[in-house]
């Protein structure tokens, strides 16, 4: 198989702490590749170098060959990396629907169109989008009063908006009632086995790391300490400690 | 050589006396997070009471010093007492209605001190014991000047003990950094932001009791002052003393000097400088980039729905009675009207980058009187006809906030207000200043419409026949992806950009559409008027546009021109007593304690009650 995002020996430290150091990694294509680790271990900063929000200091990110680093947010969405937050962030003044289709109108370059009422702009797709994270019942309704796992779904079809090669989600299921989690991920797993898309998450919930990743990656105080398939890193004695006492914290 | 040495120590002298106020609006912001506009009001009444103080007892050298502290004192006091009576009430409220509220104080005192002092500008005697001057390189430098030269370094030790050496220093520093965590170690507020207020009053009371002897007061003094002091504060970075010290120092040399290459222009060339330096460092010099700020949730506004047939009915309705305006035989009502549908047009443009936009604007008269100069000059100057010179007066507007704009959409929130009122405040003085092209205070006279169009009930009809197509255009962009991408940058700018959105570039084409459409209705005024002065692009003139928004309701699309009906009317009955101001004044403060949501949020807040009733 070949590698969609290859990651290559990124480091990145906040004054004297060693966030993230030289972390190497790939997600190959149509692979649904699980970053884990205790709090505290680098996983949101790993993610907010990929896609641009935040500048490593070392090392490179490439999408199908092309170098990410350097480049804005908006800039890496635009070569089709979708991403959803660790807490969500939607359009709370908008409805579900207005919501994804922003996403539909970004992606064909009509946001600063003064022409069409943005209510008639590819709904359609947008609801087809709802329909698959099984949201369209709710597509009129503000985002504002959502309950947090309809909002978790409506992220994912944002993400979904401009058919990314990969999929970036940060803690996809934070906040959600242990059933939905199951849910959420089951149906995320699908996508990727639909669209042929990428997908790098991370995750506490281990039901739903080991119930659907296909390889999984782990981080500990910034670097990695093992990888390989679900019952590889089960049995890494390395990570057992981690996750299982003996602890990070004593570990001095 | 000498003569520049001289000049260098005037520039010092002066950056003493701002850095006093910039230091005050700093500390005050620091630890309660509210930009006080009333700040000059503070400087010009420490000026008012020292000139008081000093001219009616006869003080020796000690005594004006002892006069100059009392002044300080009583400015602090007076801080207290509008911090305990007012901004208590509404420290949990939305920025923009604690600027309003403190513009409120602004007004109030302005009337209050037209009362007390009369309108003639006060200069006060030369300070005892400093009234002579000293040789320096063979110049003349007054003794008082070198007072003030070190009167501003004294200061800046005398708050670094404080804050450094006294447990009140180390709690103001604190509360700076995260107020809410200081709370939550109990610490006890309500003394600490009242003596904050108390300590930033005092300051800049000092600053102008201190210039009593170097410059006139006048009634003018409070919002020149506060607009110096805001270009101080983001050029030094919001919360710094240091930075604000350095600053003053920046820009008031930056004046001494510059008087003598450009002493026209003076005004730009800080403009020039401030600029600069927030593309090098938006945070200011030594400003750190962000606050934690964990403000109380606001409540997010409700989806767009397309107008209902009620609503529909509604507007037809209204429009019809503008349409027979003209048959009630009566020019006044007709004149007033006109007055009223620009008003509006200029607020549903404001509120067109401060509501979907969420970019508060405190200068947006700056593109009304850039659109009025714009088509009045092209008229007097070119001859050019009326038709052509509406269109080039939106485009001077256009111009002004493309270039304006592009700096504007780099800050956000009071970052942002602070910017653009400095902006508008610079237009202002270009306009004032520059007598030769524009007229200065005299203004410019004899701008008529062309003869198709000189009648009043033809000029009446094409003013509403643009406004209301304006308004509707505007109305149409918020439905549009044009006004969807502004919300989006509001709503949430991380979610836009990593969805593809460039938020600053939504803002700036934004910014500039609400500019040419207050561009539209201020060459449209100068026509109605026949005349332009200065005045338009005043500070009040923007202020009144967030009052005709807010009024409306701001998180509804109707608000503001409703709004502005209602404001300008009300202007009209008051504007004709004696202290409007005052009552003007005390009106802003009612509505922000007792009616934020504004007429239309509290009109639709009933109905929706209604219709939920079973």
């Amino acid at each position: 198989m070949t590698a969609a995002l290859s990651v290559r020996g990124l480091s990145k430290a906040f004054g004297g702490v060693q966030a993230v150091e030289n972390v190497s990694f790939e997600v190959e294509a149509g692979q649904l590749l699980a970053l884990i680790g205790p709090n505290g271990a680098g996983k949101t900063t790993c993610f907010n170098m990929l896609n641009g929000q935040l500048a490593p200091d070392s090392g490179s990110v490439t999408l199908e060959g092309r170098e990410l680093v350097g480049l804005s947010p908006r800039r890496v969405w635009r070569l089709g990396v979708g991403r959803t937050f660790q807490i969500t962030a939607t359009f709370s003044s908008m409805t579900v629907l207005e919501n994804v289709q922003m996403a539909l109108i970004s992606h064909r370059r009509r946001i600063a169109a003064m022409r069409p009422r943005t209510a008639s702009l590819y709904r359609d797709e947008a609801m087809a989008l709802l329909e698959r994270v099984g949201m369209a019942a709710q597509a009129e309704r503000a985002c504002s009063i959502l309950a947090y796992g309809d909002l978790k779904r409506v992220e994912l079809a944002v993400a979904l908006g401009n058919e990314p090669k990969l999929l970036l989600m940060d803690e996809p299921t934070a906040g959600m009632a242990p059933g939905e989690r199951v849910e959420l991920m089951a149906l995320t797993a699908g996508i990727v086995r639909d669209r042929g898309t990428s997908v790098l998450f991370t995750e506490h919930d281990m039901d739903v790391v080991f119930g659907h990743a296909d390889r999984i990656i782990v981080l500990n105080r910034g670097r990695l300490i093992a990888e390989g398939s679900p019952d590889t890193v089960r049995a890494d004695p390395h990570v057992r400690e981690i996750y299982l006492g003996a602890g990070t914290t004593f570990a001095l | 050589m000498g003569f520049y040495f001289t000049q260098f120590l005037t520039g010092l002298a002066s950056a003493s006396s701002l850095f006093l106020v910039a230091a005050g609006l700093s500390i005050i912001f620091g630890v309660t997070r509210i930009v006080n506009l009333a700040h000059g009001s503070f400087y010009m009444l420490g000026a008012y009471i020292a000139y008081s103080i000093v001219t009616s007892i006869d003080v020796g050298p000690v005594g004006f010093w002892l006069a100059v502290l009392a002044a300080a004192v009583a400015v602090g006091l007076i801080g207290v007492a509008v911090e305990m009576l007012l901004l208590r009430r509404i420290y949990h409220a939305p920025e923009m209605f604690q600027l309003l509220a403190t513009f409120g104080v602004v007004l109030v005192v302005q009337d209050a001190a037209l009362a007390i002092w009369g309108p003639a500008d006060k200069l006060g005697p030369r300070a005892p014991g400093l009234d002579g001057a000293v040789r320096i390189f063979g110049e003349l430098v007054p003794q008082y000047d070198l007072a003030m030269i070190v009167l501003g370094p004294l200061v800046l030790g005398a708050i670094w003990l404080l804050f450094h050496k006294t447990r009140w220093g180390t709690l103001v520093r604190a509360a700076t950094q995260d107020r809410q965590m200081l709370g939550a170690l109990g610490a006890n507020q309500k003394v600490l932001f009242t003596s904050v207020f108390f300590a930033g009053a005092a300051l800049a009371g000092l600053g102008g009791a201190a210039q009593v002897p170097r410059e006139a007061v006048s009634l003018f003094t409070d919002l020149n002052i506060i607009a110096e002091a805001f270009v101080i504060v983001v050029v030094g970075g919001m919360g710094s003393i240091l930075g604000a010290f350095l600053a003053a120092v920046l820009i008031s040399e930056l004046n001494a000097f510059g008087i003598l290459i450009f002493p026209q222009i003076t005004l730009v060339l800080m403009f020039l400088v401030m600029a600069v330096i927030l593309v090098v460092r938006p945070w200011g010099l030594l400003g750190r980039p962000e606050f934690i700020a964990r403000g109380p949730g606001e409540m997010p506004e409700a989806p767009y729905r397309p107008a209902d047939g009620r609503l529909k009915l509604l507007g037809l309705a209204a429009l019809l009675l503008l349409v027979a305006v003209p048959l009630a035989g009566d020019d006044f009502l007709m004149v007033l009207m006109v007055d009223v549908l620009l008003l509006a047009l200029f607020a549903t443009s404001l509120h067109f980058i401060m509501g979907p936009g969420g970019m508060v604007s405190f200068g947006h008269a700056a593109y009304f009187g850039l659109g009025a100069y714009g088509a009045a000059m092209l008229t007097k100057l070119l001859d050019t006809p009326m038709e052509l010179a509406v269109a080039g007066g939106i485009a001077a507007a256009a111009a002004g906030a493309v270039v304006f704009g592009w700096f504007c959409v780099r800050l956000s929130g009071v970052y942002f207000a602070m910017l653009t009122l400095a902006f508008a405040q610079i237009g202002w003085s270009v306009v004032f200043q520059w007598g030769d092209v524009t007229g200065g205070d005299d203004g410019i006279l004899n701008v008529w419409p062309a003869a198709w169009a000189s009648s009043r009930i033809v000029f009446y009809y094409l003013t509403l026949a643009l406004c209301t197509g304006a308004i509707l255009f505007m109305r149409h962009l918020l439905y549009a992806p044009f006004g969807y991408g502004l919300r989006a940058g509001r709503d949430s700018p991380l979610r836009a950009e990593a969805i593809g959105i460039d938020v600053r570039m939504r803002q700036w084409h934004g910014f500039i559409l609400a500019g040419a459409m207050s561009g539209l209705a201020g060459s449209l005024y100068a026509f109605s008027k026949g005349s332009v002065f200065p005045d338009i692009m005043a500070i009040p003139q923007s202020i009144d546009g967030l009052m005709m928004v807010l009024l409306g309701g701001v998180k509804t699309l109707s608000g503001p021109y409703v709004g502005a009906a209602a404001f300008h009317l009300l202007e009209d009955q008051i504007s004709r007593l004696e202290f409007w101001r005052a009552i003007l004044g005390v009106t802003i403060l009612f509505l922000v304690i007792v009616f934020p949501q504004g007429l239309v949020g509290f009109l639709r807040q009933r109905l929706s009650r209604d219709e939920a009733a079973p």
